[in-house]
């Protein structure tokens, strides 16, 4: 019998803790199949953020740290300034990098650390139990946005990809979603070119991955998928900002 | 090694790098910023990296990421600094990970001042950070012990997998001393096993984390802390005492202080009154013990502090309410002066207070 799919090695075997029909999980396999197909996951050091991928520590089959809420980046950088032949990346999510980190992932971004982001915008605070976010949608509700998102109030969802693209140090910043086989294909195409980025030492690279919270939405995981796609595209456009030359 | 002045923050980096420390992240923030402009001198030279992070925040954040790939270590603030890097402190503390933090205490409350002070004792030595943790607390007196201690500092933090502080009283971070870089006593160092360098597909992934989620899990981890607490206790207590078999009164009094002390107590004696000392080293672990060779007929305890009386709460505690504890404390950036020490240490004799 030919195999036509096999789980990657980049995951262990524990059952994950995700909701049905949350991306996460989807996003872990493609991060797992990359480190795997570029030869390096046995080198990898990972840094967990504070958030629903909390536990991706137990997740990834690499050496991991987690980290405090946001602080990824900054540990990311402990690692690789001690250990430059390794390679390091972060799992983040919308509220840990978009809003308590936003300090550390500018300065990883501006000092062109050699590390490579992974930044899951669902456009809410899942593991806490759907509080805003600086990614909520204008309009959109949340238990702390309980009228929706006010932009009077609170100002409009902050575009990391935008921003971090107009820093020196970022060398490839992409947007993907993975609300379709054809999207998962590009996200995982993204996810291998940023990693290389990393690999052959030019600098940052971040891929933000447009993802669903269907708990706290109160969708279906399906409507969940059509809800991002219908509003969240619009507002944060997929595609690359910016990608080394040499890599084009 | 001969001897060499040197002022005591750059006196710090020397003695780091001696130990091997080749990893430093920190901020600027008076009065400790010759030390961080030191390691940025100095650490290229030898093959290691100095990073300015963009806040104390930060900087502590890449010590943890630092300490668990398996290096030795260091940051160095002042007390608003150290105050932003207690979340760091304590995922450390938590994830047991070894490292050197340096705080060279200025006043507070908030922004307070760039003078000298003592005014961080509690948060060095009661936590600052979230949970039930503990640091060890070194508090040198001279620039020399300055040195050994930092060097011995990273042999402890290695041995026990816990972060170390020196607490410096500012004074101490400006003085220049003569110094010599010595070798610590030899310790058994546990190998790193642990450190996030890549499974090369040859071991289970290492996991660096401080997350409990299960309650039992969580009870056992601290209840594991604690036990290494206790063995720091038993082994790591430094203490320096003077004559308190004799001694009608005892100060009690550490880092610079207790050389302000010392004048005070040669002065007392040349007009014949018996004074002792007890100056802990360790600040944590506290040496008690010591105040239990305190002779019966001692009139009391009298703790003098560059603050408005924190380690007088261990003093107490030491104790065990057998004297009477007396407190002198100047704050703001002023110096208790050896005369108001005398005037105080004559009061108690006298009965007077
Ligand atoms: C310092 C600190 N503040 C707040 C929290 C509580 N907290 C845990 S997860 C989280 C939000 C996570 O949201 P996000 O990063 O968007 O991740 P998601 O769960 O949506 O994947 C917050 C606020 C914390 N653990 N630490
Ligand atoms: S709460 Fe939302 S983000 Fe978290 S696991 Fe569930 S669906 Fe996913
Ligand atoms: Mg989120």
């Amino acid at each position: 019998m030919t195999i036509v799919f096999q789980k990657t090695r980049g995951l262990t075997d524990v059952e994950t803790h995700y909701c049905p029909g949350c991306t996460h999980g989807i996003v872990h396999r493609l991060v797992a199949e990359a480190l795997e197909e570029l030869g390096v996951l046995d080198m990898a050091i990972g840094v967990a953020p504070v958030g629903c991928a909390v536990l991706a520590y137990k997740y990834f089959n690499c050496d991991m740290h987690e980290a405090a809420h946001g602080r990824a980046p900054a540990v990311a950088t402990g690692i690789k300034r001690v250990r430059p032949e390794n390679f390091v990346f972060t799992y983040q999510g919308d509220g840990d990098l978009a809003s308590i980190g936003t300090a550390e992932i500018v300065h990883a971004a501006h000092r062109g650390e050699k590390i490579s982001t992974i930044f899951i915008n669902n456009a809410i605070y899942g593991m806490t139990g759907g509080q805003m976010a600086p990614t909520t949608l204008v309009g959109q509700k949340a238990t702390t946005a309980p009228y929706g998102r006010d932009e009077a109030h609170c100002g409009k969802p902050i575009r990391i990809s935008e921003m971090l693209a107009t820093i020196d140090g970022a060398k490839f910043v992409e947007r993907v979603t993975v609300t379709s086989p054809a999207h998962v294909r590009k996200a995982k195409k993204a996810i291998k070119e940023c990693f290389k980025v990393q690999i052959e030492g030019k600098g940052f690279g971040i891929v933000e991955v447009l993802s669903t919270c269907p708990t706290n939405w109160g969708l279906t995981p399906t409507e969940a998928l059509k809800w991002l796609e219908d509003n969240m595209i619009p507002y944060y456009p997929l595609g690359n900002f910016k990608r080394p030359e040499e890599v084009e | 090694m001969a001897k060499v002045l040197m002022k005591g923050n750059e006196a710090i980096g020397a003695a780091a790098i001696e130990a091997g420390c080749r990893y430093f992240f920190g901020y600027p923030i008076t009065p400790q910023s010759e030390l961080p402009e030191y390691m940025a001198r100095e650490l290229p030279k030898v093959g290691g990296v100095f990073l300015q992070a963009e806040s104390e925040i930060a900087a502590i954040n890449m010590v943890y990421g630092a300490a668990g790939a398996g290096a030795r270590v260091m940051t160095s603030s002042s007390s608003p600094g150290i105050s932003l890097k207690q979340e760091g402190i304590s995922y450390i503390a938590g994830a047991e990970l070894p490292c050197l933090i340096v705080n060279i205490m200025r006043g507070g409350p908030g922004l307070g001042s760039i003078l000298p002070s003592q005014t961080d004792y509690f948060q060095a030595t009661r936590g600052g950070g979230n949970g039930d943790y503990r640091l060890v607390v070194l508090a040198p007196s001279n620039v020399q012990e300055l040195v050994d201690l930092v060097i011995e500092g990273f042999d402890i933090a290695d041995q026990y997998r816990n972060p170390v502080m020196i607490l410096g009283d500012g004074m101490i971070g400006q003085m220049m001393e003569p110094v010599e870089l010595r070798k610590p006593k030899q310790r058994e160092l546990p190998p790193k096993d642990w450190a996030t360098d890549g499974t090369k597909d040859k071991r289970k992934p290492n996991i660096i984390n401080s997350l409990y989620l299960a309650a039992e899990e969580l009870e056992a981890h601290n209840q594991r802390l604690q036990e290494k607490y206790k063995k720091i206790m038993e082994n790591e207590v430094k203490v320096e005492s003077y004559n308190i078999e004799d001694a009608d009164v005892v100060i009690a009094a550490y880092g610079t202080i207790s050389r302000i002390a010392k004048t005070a107590i040669s002065q007392l004696e040349k007009e014949g009154y018996k004074v002792g000392l007890i100056r802990p080293i360790t600040l944590w672990p506290y040496p008690y013990d010591e105040f239990e060779k305190i002779n019966d007929k001692c009139k009391g305890i009298l703790t003098v502090e560059m603050n408005t009386g924190q380690m007088v709460d261990d003093v107490k505690i030491a104790v065990k309410g057998k004297f009477p504890v007396y407190f002198h404390g100047r704050t703001g950036g002023m110096v208790p002066t050896p005369d108001e020490i005398i005037d105080k240490v004559k009061k108690i004799y006298g009965g007077e207070i």
